[in-house]
């Protein structure tokens, strides 16, 4: 360990075989994830997905119960934490209660014997242009305030690899998207690698490079966000990013640019590639900005799929676009999200609908949206237990 | 701004009013019986619990000969001549040095085994809780009776040594309960933070968690100084030939107590008073200038 030493830059980060067992429960079941140096990197999924557990691996504060944890290539498996090169911010920010700020951004450098420690830590304070509150206590600041002295305090290290568990989570909404800008400068502007931990999708889209979604102990798809979005490879990515319409359907023919498959005696078509399975009985989604709803039922054109008629239930306003649930048997309810480019909803609940969309927005699942709204409640509850 | 809302509460108001909301019955009794059975019963408590110390105070100042029981006159001399009494200051110095020695060593032992407790899962921590818990649940009598038999079949000769072990053994319960609420009141993060922030285990526990620790720690050794100080039965047992302040009072009291006690026990009395006023004033000033600062 290059004791004193800042890092240069930011190391990649390799999990192989990654495996935790908690007395009573498995928090990760297998992990084997690559981050490449110098990227935003997000771990994305419910609360006791295991996310958390995996971040506090990667920090040493856990070992795993097998597999190897690399960093720069350097296996760093039994290293303790505070001799690697790894600092993070934690979801409570864990300011210490008894220091100023200035001193718990300049804990770090401290125990590491570094030169001026108060100067360094008073520039990585400039840098959340919080210099002016120094000599405050961590009490007598603002959430947001804590946070980005956490954030300093972790930055001021320049580790190699920056952990970053939720930290925005306790924040509202307007400076929580400040903040995430601001982290995102700051990540280019020293080049650090960043593994950021949240079950914000919207968070993660917008800052990660990368984005992993992770369920159940286990990575579910990895991908850049608008591949992960565009293309969701489980039904639980489908749902847990954005919001999907999934039709259970049975295939009734396999051609080579499309799979063409019945959908409540609908005939709907799904690009081959976008297909998980090409046989038997899929489950086929469409995002609901992909929709159009049409109020006469339109002639058949090549690629594009129908389905209806259907039944408007509820439509709810929401500013920009306009949210449709439409009832169509067989089917289910399916979900519209309509942008207003009139005044005003266009048809009103009790309309009788048509919805189309493009070939090549659908895609084909191999599996299908798991229990009930009974079963997704305790999911929740025992999530919540585990964190 | 302000302004505006200023108007809002006003107009607030008289909308209220306009509605015809009827005005709130004063209830009854709170404007009779309740108006002195209050402030009559908190004179009452306080007097009840208070006099004993007044009366102790008070003839602390009696121009006493040899009993101090009925009022002869106003004297210093008994605040001036504290140690002339033959015993007294030997028993008060005594209590001073058991209660600082078994505190020091309740408290070091007692903080480990909370930081244990609180922190770690391990084999016999209920049975060792229990253990804890059972001092505290004893009656005293039997606690000083069996050690006194222990110490009598160890052969160990009795003295302030053995006064010294009996109350490290019955203070460390209540600093163990005491220092244990405070862990648990600790964020584990912050004890993370210090390991990610690159300190060593021993640099965690010293700038950590002891520092949070620390108000915790100093409650139970004031807890566990007061209750050497002013335990009886459990020191009449095992104090052999040694006078602790306690048992002297309670053996002068059968010739009648003399004035040099009554003087120890308001001076400590009011030191207890001092020291918390003391931490009192102190917080009162931090937290003004804390309000101060963050305005």
């Amino acid at each position: 360990m290059a004791r004193g030493l800042f890092a240069e830059s930011g190391a990649d980060l390799q999990l192989v075989g990654i495996r935790k067992e908690f007395p009573g429960f498995t928090a990760v079941e297998q992990l084997d994830l690559t981050v490449p140096a110098g990227t935003f990197f997000a771990l994305l999924g419910p609360s006791g997905c295991g996310k958390t557990t995996t971040l506090r691996l990667v920090a040493g504060l856990e070992e795993p119960t097998s597999g190897r944890i690399l960093l720069g290539g350097r296996d760093v498996t039994d290293t303790k934490p505070h001799r690697r090169p790894v600092n993070t911010v934690f979801q409570s920010y864990a300011l210490f209660p008894h220091m100023t700020v200035l001193e718990n951004v300049a804990f770090g450098l401290r125990r590491r014997g570094i030169d001026d420690p108060l100067g360094k830590a008073r520039s990585a304070l400039r840098l959340v242009e919080l210099d002016a509150l120094a000599d405050r206590k961590p009490a007598q600041l603002s959430g947001g305030q804590q946070q980005r002295v956490a954030l300093a305090r972790a930055v001021v290290n320049r580790p190699a690899l920056l952990l970053l568990d939720e930290p925005l989570g306790a924040l509202d909404l307007k400076l929580r998207r400040q903040m995430q800008l601001e982290l995102k400068s700051i990540q280019s502007e020293v080049g650090l690698t960043f593994v950021h931990v949240t079950h914000d999708q919207e968070e993660a889209m917008t800052m990660a490079d990368t984005v992993a979604v992770m369920n159940r102990g286990r990575i579910e798809q990895i991908g850049s966000p608008e591949e992960v979005y565009e293309l969701p490879r489980t039904a639980f990515v489908a749902n847990f990013l954005g919001q999907s319409n999934l039709f259970p359907a049975v295939v009734r023919e396999a051609g080579d640019d499309a799979v063409g498959a019945d959908v409540a005696g609908h005939r709907i078509l799904v690009p081959r590639s976008r297909a998980q399975r090409t046989e038997g009985t899929i489950t086929l989604g469409v995002r609901p900005e992909k929709l159009l709803l049409l109020t006469e039922e339109p002639t058949p054109i090549a690629g594009i799929n129908v389905l209806g008629p259907g039944r408007v239930t509820d439509v709810s306003f929401s500013g920009v676009s306009t949210q449709y649930l439409v009832e169509v048997p067989g089917a289910g309810t399916v979900i519209v999200f309509a942008q207003n480019l009139v005044f005003g909803p266009v048809v009103e609940p009790g309309a009788d609908v048509w919805l189309s969309w493009r070939v090549e927005h659908g895609f084909g699942l191999a599996d299908a949206p798991r229990g009930s709204a009974l079963q997704q409640a305790h999911e929740a509850l025992v999530g919540g237990a585990e964190t | 701004m302000s302004g505006q809302n200023q108007a809002g509460l006003v107009l607030g108001q008289e909308t209220g009013a306009e509605l015809g909301e009827p005005p709130r019955r004063p209830r009854r009794w709170g404007l009779g019986a309740g108006r002195w059975l209050l402030p009559a019963y908190c004179a009452l408590a306080l007097a009840f619990l208070l006099v004993p110390i007044v009366y102790t105070i008070a003839f602390s100042f009696n121009d006493s000969v040899r009993t101090n029981i009925a009022w002869r006159g106003f004297t210093l001399d008994n605040w001036l001549n504290v140690c002339d009494e033959p015993g007294v200051c030997e028993a008060f110095g005594n209590s001073l040095l058991i209660g600082v020695v078994a505190t020091g060593i309740a408290t070091v032992l007692g903080t480990m085994i909370a930081l244990a407790l609180a922190r770690y899962r391990f084999r016999f921590r209920s049975g060792t809780n229990l253990l804890l818990f059972l001092p505290m649940a004893t009656p005293e009598v039997v606690i000083g009776a069996g050690l006194a038999a222990q110490f009598l079949t160890a052969g160990v000769p009795k003295g302030i040594g053995t006064i010294i072990v009996a109350h490290a053994m019955f203070c460390l319960s209540f600093v163990v309960v005491t220092v244990k609420a405070r862990v648990a009141s600790l964020d584990p993060a912050l004890e993370d933070a210090g390991r990610d922030l690159y300190g060593s285990p021993g640099q965690v526990f010293w700038r950590v968690t002891f520092p949070l620790l620390l108000p915790g720690i100093l409650a139970a050794a004031l807890l566990s100084f007061s209750l050497s100080f002013d335990d009886f039965i459990i020191t009449y047992f095992n104090s052999g030939p040694v006078n602790t302040l306690p048992t002297y009072i309670y053996t002068a009291a059968t010739r009648g107590i003399p004035a040099e006690a009554n003087v120890l026990s308001s001076a400590v009395f009011l030191l207890a008073i001092a020291v918390v006023l003391i931490g009192q004033v102190g917080a009162q000033a931090r937290r003004k200038r804390l309000g101060i600062a963050t305005r």
